[in-house]
């Protein structure tokens, strides 16, 4: 269970209020009739699923109903920062 | 290689049991080979077997960061079946389950596979018709599958709590009789054994660090901590940390890493006949022939590479068991720990070639890995030694992701399987 730190609310609060939303960082092709079957494959299947430090989104579904920006380290599931989305 | 047999054991009882030697060699890794495996856990020492069994490619290394089986072959609930919704993937399974039933005689390994019947339960109305459709889809696919209502289900596992004010009331279920269990240990240990015989070298304790790529792109080695290692076909199968493998030759994957869970209770004397599966409360459970009951638990909601999984998820599972097994109620679990499972977004495997030349992937099979061990190995096998996919494991490319082909076991399971 992680205790994510909700910037918004101004604290530390248990994983079951949140919403896990994805990696971070991904972007939708800006024109999507021109992006290619590669852009669209890696828009939305292709992840970094990086071991170590990771940045992904979160929604504080149970509190706020912000979106945040945590970055955890997935080796130690350690959150190491916690910003409005 | 010396085979077990009775006699052999009479032999060595009369002998003091002198004779018996290490199962395979552990050979120091040569400058290069034909077919490095990276990964010796079922699936990469499968690969590595069928690939000196029956296609004569003999210089073969597999490589593992740690000791064999040591991964997800060793963290997994080892159950077997073959009942996947859609026809690609049941065709993959069902060679698979054909190659559990021969693999003992056939590695001269006691795997202890046990065709004990793998029944899931249905609790509410969507349920039951979802199992339904599971089972017309089987069986029209040739795959062994039965509709059973919720007396004939408690006929076969008796401490089912069937009472219809039960939390999670059994309105349905579905059977596979051939599916089952198999020895976890003993399927890794047969197939490094098997393949060792043959000239493949298990090297342990050797981590892959670093991919090797000539001046057209193409793989021409690894980097290990046991020295450089040439290569011109890099067979990936190192489940949970594909992403990191594949990242060193500059691919990004369409997988993610989550915790998966597993518990062990207490041993007690004989009360599951059989294994129950139930995916709306993501629940698995068998007995171990040493009496423990095995029991698989769902993924984290986040990707991780910690092998430990959230209490939460653990124990909700437990909460349902107790609803569905009171008799369960006192029982004290022994261990819990997750193994670090490679997740696709259609739930289906991974197994083919890559745009990078050389480079093959066997993996993003989840979190129903095992089951898979044989046909996985023997279908990619056959692809290296082809040099293209196998027809049974074509539709399961890398390639699906942008041509929009998903096999979406995901939507048809709705939960880990």
């Amino acid at each position: 269970m992680l205790l994510i730190p909700c910037p918004v609310c101004n604290m530390a609060r248990p994983e079951r209020e949140f919403r896990y939303a994805g990696e971070a960082g991904l972007v939708r092709p800006h024109d999507p009739g021109a992006a290619s079957d590669q852009d669209w494959t890696d828009y939305l299947f292709a992840r970094a699923n990086r071991k170590g430090v990771h940045e992904e989104r979160w929604r504080h579904l149970h509190g706020c109903g912000r979106f945040l920006v945590v970055t955890r380290d997935t080796v130690n599931d350690r959150v190491l920062q916690s910003v409005p989305a | 290689m010396r085979g077990f047999s009775f006699l052999r054991i009479l032999q060595e009882s009369v002998s003091g049991h002198r004779g018996w030697r290490e199962q395979w060699r552990s050979p120091e890794p040569r400058k290069s080979y034909d077919v490095v495996v990276v990964g010796g856990g079922g699936h990469g020492l499968a690969t590595a077997y069928y690939l000196a069994a029956e296609h004569g490619v003999r210089n073969v290394a597999v490589l593992e960061k740690g000791w064999i089986g040591g991964g997800n072959s060793g963290r997994n609930t080892t159950i077997v079946r073959s009942n996947y919704l859609f026809e690609e993937s049941a065709a993959l399974y069902e060679h698979s389950l054909k190659l559990w039933e021969g693999l003992s005689r056939k590695l001269n390994y006691n795997v202890m596979f046990s065709q004990r019947g793998v029944m899931a339960l249905g609790h509410t109305v969507t349920d039951v018709q979802v199992i339904k459709r599971h089972v017309h889809a089987n069986r029209l696919a040739g795959i062994d599958a039965e509709y059973l209502d919720p007396r004939q289900a408690k006929a076969f596992c008796p401490i089912l709590d069937i009472s219809r004010d039960a939390r999670y009331p059994v309105l349905g279920a579905s059977l596979q009789r051939r599916g089952g269990t198999a020895r976890h240990d003993a399927v890794v240990w047969g197939y490094a054994r098997a393949a060792d015989a043959l000239g493949v070298d298990v090297i342990e304790n050797c981590e892959v660090t670093g991919v090797r790529r000539d001046a057209r792109g193409a793989v021409s080695g690894v980097e290990t901590t046991r020295g450089a290692i040439g290569t011109g076909v890099l067979a990936l199968v190192a489940a949970g940390h594909s992403s990191v493998l594949a990242g060193m030759a500059g691919l990004r994957l369409p997988i993610e890493s989550f915790p998966l869970q597993a518990l062990v209770s207490e041993p007690v004397k004989p009360v599951m006949p059989c294994v129950v599966m139930s995916n709306t409360i993501d629940a698995y459970m068998s007995q171990s022939d040493k009496g423990e009951l095995v029991i698989g638990a769902g993924t984290d909601a986040y990707p991780s590479y910690g092998q430990r999984g959230s209490f939460q998820v653990a124990s909700s599972t437990l909460d349902s068991l107790c609803e569905l097994f009171p008799v369960l109620r006192r029982l004290r679990m022994m261990r819990s720990w997750a193994g670090i499972v490679d997740v696709t977004p259609d739930r289906s495997p991974i197994v083919g070639p890559t745009p990078t030349p050389g480079l093959w992937l066997n993996c993003g099979w989840g979190t129903g890995g095992f089951k898979a061990i044989p046909g996985s190995g023997h279908l990619f096998a056959a692809s290296l030694a082809a040099g293209r996919p196998h027809t049974l494991v074509a539709p399961f490319g890398l390639d699906r992701f942008s041509a929009g082909r998903l096999i979406d076991e995901a939507t048809a399971a709705a939960v880990s399987h």
